[in-house]
This record gives structure tokens, sequence and C-alpha cells, in this order.
């Protein structure tokens, strides 16, 4: 008894120590947010202060930064996830011989470091946009380049998602719907989409983060353009300032908040299937006390 | 602009390779139940996941690697001189790995930066290993479901910290005025600030900080599948807890294991925010090396050649690895 007494103490002491890597750091740093000296410090703390959000808020390039991550992270959103969805459908359907191929090709951005994406993307599609001079002055920008270059990778992922879900895809209720009268594409629209939904819905979230917070592709596809991350980078590299910290603060909150909110969903969600599961048990022995 | 033209017809003869192999078995072994890929999505449905497919892994995917390793084997010229007399196939940037074409002596540096990037991002991966294997053993047998559902929320909100800010907040506690050098000098274990980032300690701890999460995930997903009584009988017939692991849990999440690894060595020998916010003055990260040529020197083919070879390399080693330990390829990347 003792000896497992000790085992459990050990696991505690082992949980703490290891969240405590995990967020003793960011933890630190947010205490810097709100702290008054201009070199980031968490010790000693001298006065309370929001300066560094205000700060944060004037700054100009770390905006614009942000704006251009919106709209490339909505641009790979675009192109992932219908690509990831579309790439999932062939994937059961492929030519025997050619799937292991396929499966290569299309699961090798995940495997290749960032920075080679982000080159081979420039390298390619600087010459095939300089084939018109029209195509050259209308997409050979950062904007376009890192959207491409990003989503090279992040519809693999799209990937995964959507033959995670595929998989317990139960074919018979297409063969029920076959046998209706549906046409293949109905079958599409009407049981195979809404059955996707949830991993759409979390291949859209999970491809705009990535997007957002990518560095190593970003940094080589954005050629003079920016976004958040590559002025974060620009700003780390010149030195420290609690303005990074204040913007750290709101990650922080924003993830916390998502995770809590996740969380609740997911819980109500379970509580409703046990709910409905109790009703249809009752409901049957109802039924079967009524026929009895 | 003839050998980069050779790209664009490498796909087109494989998927014709394949589309007659599809025609011949078809041909031969009739089966009137089977629809075409046509018929069994409707035409428009079909064009369009057919487009969008080909848009991906040709475009995005195959036609700018391969592009990339043309590029490679072309000299560094001024734009207005690509595709003239000068453009021709060399191997100039590969051999200038080896030796150095300034003063044409054996280009050390390079090599002895390839190497380090390697040795330190295997360590890195047996470290994260070490470190997230007894909690993803814990979270995926141990556990109530309460307390892990609880244990992957404290898991998930650090990973979406974007990596730039996690390397900073490292720099804030590893810095000669962070808190870790004010804490030992407080104590008095130390009267001068140790240098955490000139002595590379803040490169191996923002490696091994920034892909915790990608080694755990894999590990737990690979254990949770273990069936409980695997554990149990092993207890029951007398195996010590160590040999439980080193006989049961290891062998079984041996696929999982072996795709954490993969993925935080590929994440880590690519990486480049780490050493670049974290590295010391002196530091020579190969991807640090490439992303100068790219943005210092602006030779780009030698920075695609470097970048090839950095990719074949680590390749070749996660393969030899994964022979190794009797992974077969497909599970690790699963």
């Amino acid at each position: 008894m003792s000896s497992r007494m000790i085992m459990r103490g050990m696991i505690g002491f082992y949980i703490l120590l290891f969240f405590g890597y995990l967020f003793g750091p960011l933890v630190v740093m947010s205490i810097t947010a709100f702290n008054t000296p201009s070199y980031p410090a968490a010790y000693p703390f001298e006065a309370f202060t929001l300066d560094w959000f205000v700060k944060l808020w004037n700054h100009r390039n770390m905006m614009d930064g942000l704006k251009n991550s919106i709209i490339i992270g909505i641009g790979v959103v675009a192109i992932s996830v219908p690509v990831g969805l579309a790439a999932s459908i062939i994937m059961s359907q492929i030519y025997h011989r050619a799937r292991s191929l396929y499966y290569l090709i299309t699961i090798s951005p995940l495997l290749t470091p960032g920075v080679i994406i982000g080159i081979s993307t420039v390298i390619f599609w600087r010459d095939v946009l300089s084939v018109t001079d029209v195509t050259r002055s209308m997409f050979y920008n950062g904007m376009v380049l890192t959207v491409l270059g990003q989503a090279s990778f992040i519809s693999a992922y799209c990937l995964l998602i959507f033959m995670a879900r595929l998989t317990r895809f139960d074919r018979a209720q297409e063969e029920a719907a076959l046998d209706l009268g549906a046409s293949y594409p109905q079958v599409f629209w009407h049981i195979l989409l809404p059955f996707l939904k949830p991993a759409v819905v979390s291949a859209i979230v999970i491809a705009f983060l990535t997007s957002f917070e990518n560095y190593n592709t970003t940094t080589f596809a954005i050629l003079a353009d920016k976004t958040l991350v590559t002025v974060l980078a620009g700003e780390v590299r010149q030195g420290t300032t609690p303005a990074l910290s204040a913007l750290a603060v709101i990650i922080i909150a924003i993830s916390v908040v998502g995770a809590v909110l996740y969380e609740v969903v997911k819980r109500r969600e379970q509580m409703q299937a046990e709910r409905a599961q109790r009703q249809a048990i009752l409901a049957e022995r109802g039924e079967v006390a009524a026929v009895a | 602009m003839s050998s980069r033209a050779i790209v664009f017809i490498i796909p087109v003869i494989v998927i014709a390779i394949f589309w007659l192999m599809a025609r011949r078995e078809a041909r031969r072994n009739p089966d009137p139940t089977r629809k075409s890929f046509f018929e069994r999505n409707g035409k428009a449905l079909g064009i369009v996941f057919i487009a969008l497919v080909a848009f991906w892994t040709l475009f995005l995917v195959a036609l700018p690697y391969l592009y990339m390793v043309v590029e490679s084997f072309h000299p560094a010229l001024p734009p207005t001189k690509r595709g003239g007399p000068d453009d021709v196939l060399t191997v100039a940037q590969y051999s200038s790995f080896v030796i150095n074409p300034i003063g044409d002596q054996v280009n050390w540096l390079h090599m002895k930066a390839l190497v380090f990037s390697i040795l330190v991002s295997m360590a890195v991966t047996f470290l994260n290993f070490c470190i997230c294997y007894p909690l993803a053993f814990y979270m995926a047998q141990a556990g109530t479901a309460q307390k892990v559902r609880l244990l992957m929320l404290g898991l998930i909100v650090p990973y979406w910290v974007n990596e730039i800010l996690r390397a900073f907040s490292l720099r804030l506690l590893l810095a000669s005025k962070g808190l870790i050098n004010q804490a030992l000098m407080g104590i008095g274990i130390t009267d001068a600030p140790i240098d955490f980032l000139g002595n590379n300690t803040g490169l191996y701890v923002g490696l091994s900080y920034a892909y915790l999460l990608v080694m755990m995930f894999p590990l737990y997903n690979a254990i949770e599948s273990l069936d409980k009584n695997q554990i149990e009988a092993a207890r029951d017939l007398g195996a010590p807890w160590w040999r439980i692991h080193w006989d049961v849990v290891i062998p079984y999440a041996k696929p999982g294991i072996a795709s954490g690894c993969t993925m935080v060595f590929m994440l880590s020998v690519g990486s480049l925010a780490a050493p670049q916010f974290l590295g010391g003055p002196r530091v020579l990260w190969f991807t640090a090396i490439i992303y100068d040529f790219f943005f210092q020197s602006f030779n780009w083919p030698r920075g695609a050649a470097y970048a090839f070879i950095m990719l074949v390399v680590c390749i070749a080693l996660v393969m030899g690895m994964l022979r190794l330990f009797k992974v077969s390829l497909g599970e690790a990347i699963k």
C-alpha cells in the first residue's frame, strides 16, 4: 500500500514538473506584460500597467501583419479544406496500384521541413508566374505565394482529418440512399457531406490556426510582404519589449477561452447523447410493455 | 529553359503509365458491377474533385519539389542571364558543400553544421521521448477519463501559442538578466549570470520545448489502444514495472513512438526559430545557413542544393532508423 502511495506521489510530482515546464515560461512572459520596466522582467514587480497593450495596439507593422495573416488564413482555408475533402474521397476510390504513390505524395508535405516547402514554392512560382507579365505583376507577391506554400502542407492535414472521419462512415447509409433512388451526387450532398460536417469544422479551425502561426514556410514565401509572425520574428531579433508579452497574453487568453468553450460544447453534446440513449431505452421498454 | 521544362513532363508520364495500367487491367478482368470514377461521383463533382487534387498534388507538391531539385543543378545567375548560354547544368552547388569555392578548401564549416544539426535533433528527439512517455502512459492507461480530459486541455492551450512567442518566453527566462539567473544568483549558486543563450542551452531547451507535444499525441494515441488486460496479465505473472514497459507497452506502441520520433526529428532539423532566437552567436544551424543563402548572398540554387542535401540525409537517416527498429514507413506516417 505504501509503495503505491509513493508511486502516486511520484506521478503527481512528475505531472507537476511537466506542466511547470510547459506553462512556466508562458506564465513568466505573461507577468512581464503587466510590469512597468521596458526590459521585460517578471521580478521585481514594480507596478501594474496596461501600457504595453496600448503600445501593441499602436504598433503599425504588427496590425498590418495581423490583417495579412487573417487574409492568408482565409485563403488557405478556402484552398485546403475543399482539396483535403476531394483528396480523401479520391483516396477511397483510386486505382489500387496507384494508391501507395498517391498516399506518399499527399503525405510528403507533412514530413518535409517547412523551410524546403517555402523555398520550392518560391523558386517554382517565380518562374511559372513570370511566363507572362500580367501574371507576374498580378500574382507574384508574398501573399499569394504564402497561401500556395502553406496550402501545400495544410491540405495534407485536412486530408488526414477527413480520412479519419471517413473510415467511420457506414456504407449501408449510402446503399440505402441509392436503393431509394438517389443519384451518386445526391448521396454526396445529402448523406456524405452532412456526415462529414464535424470534420469540415475542425479542418477549417485547424487550417486557419496552422496558417496563422506558421513561420518556417512563410518566412521564405512572404517575400516583401509581412504577416504577424514574421513581424514578431523581426521584433524578437531586434530586441525584446513587453509589448510582445502583451500579444502573447492575448493569444493565450483566446486559446484558453477557446479550449474551455470546446470543452463545454463537448460535455453538453455528451450529456445530450446520454439523455437520448436513456430515452430510447425507456421508449423501447414502453413498447415492449405495450406489446405484451 | 529546356532542362527545367523536363520537370513538367515527369508527372504526365507517371500519370499516363498508371492510366494505361488501369485500362489494361480493366480489359483483362472485366467487372460489370464496377463503376467508373465519373459514374460514381457524377460528372460535375468528379471533375471538381480531380481538378482540386491535381492542382494540389502537381502544382503545390510534386512540381515545386522537382523544380527545386532541377534549380539546384544550375549556376546562380542574375535574372537577365537565366535561360541564356551561361545557364548550363552543373553540380557546382553540390561540390561547394564539400569544397568551398572561395579558397578551395574543404568546407568543414557547413559539413559540421549539418552533423551538429542532426546530432542535436536526435538528442532532442530522445529527450522528448523520455519526457513525454510517462505522461502519455499515465493518460492512456492509468488516469480517469475526467482527469485525462483536463490534462489534454492543459496540453492543447500552449500548443496554440506560436513558435516565435514560445521562443521569446524562453529567452526571457534564460537571458542573463532573466528569471533563472536572478534566482541562481539570489540563492548564491553563482556570482555572475550564466550565459545560457551563448552556450546553446537555450537552443536545446527551445527545440525540446517547441516539439514536446508533437511527441505527446502520437505516443498517447498508440498507448491508448493497448488492452489494459495485457498489463494486468504481465503484473499477475510477477513482472516488475520496468519489464511491463519494456516488454509489453513499448513493443506495442512502437509505431506511435516511431511516428512521434520521426516528426520531432524532422521538425527539429528543419527548425528556424529556435536557432535564430535562442542559439548562441556562433551556432551554425543548417537551416540558418540555407536562410542566409536566400536572404544575404541571394544564391538561390546553392540554397536549393543545401536544402536538398538536408532532405536526402534526413530521409535516409529516418529510413535507416525505422529499419533498425523494424517499423515500416507506412505504420510510422499513419
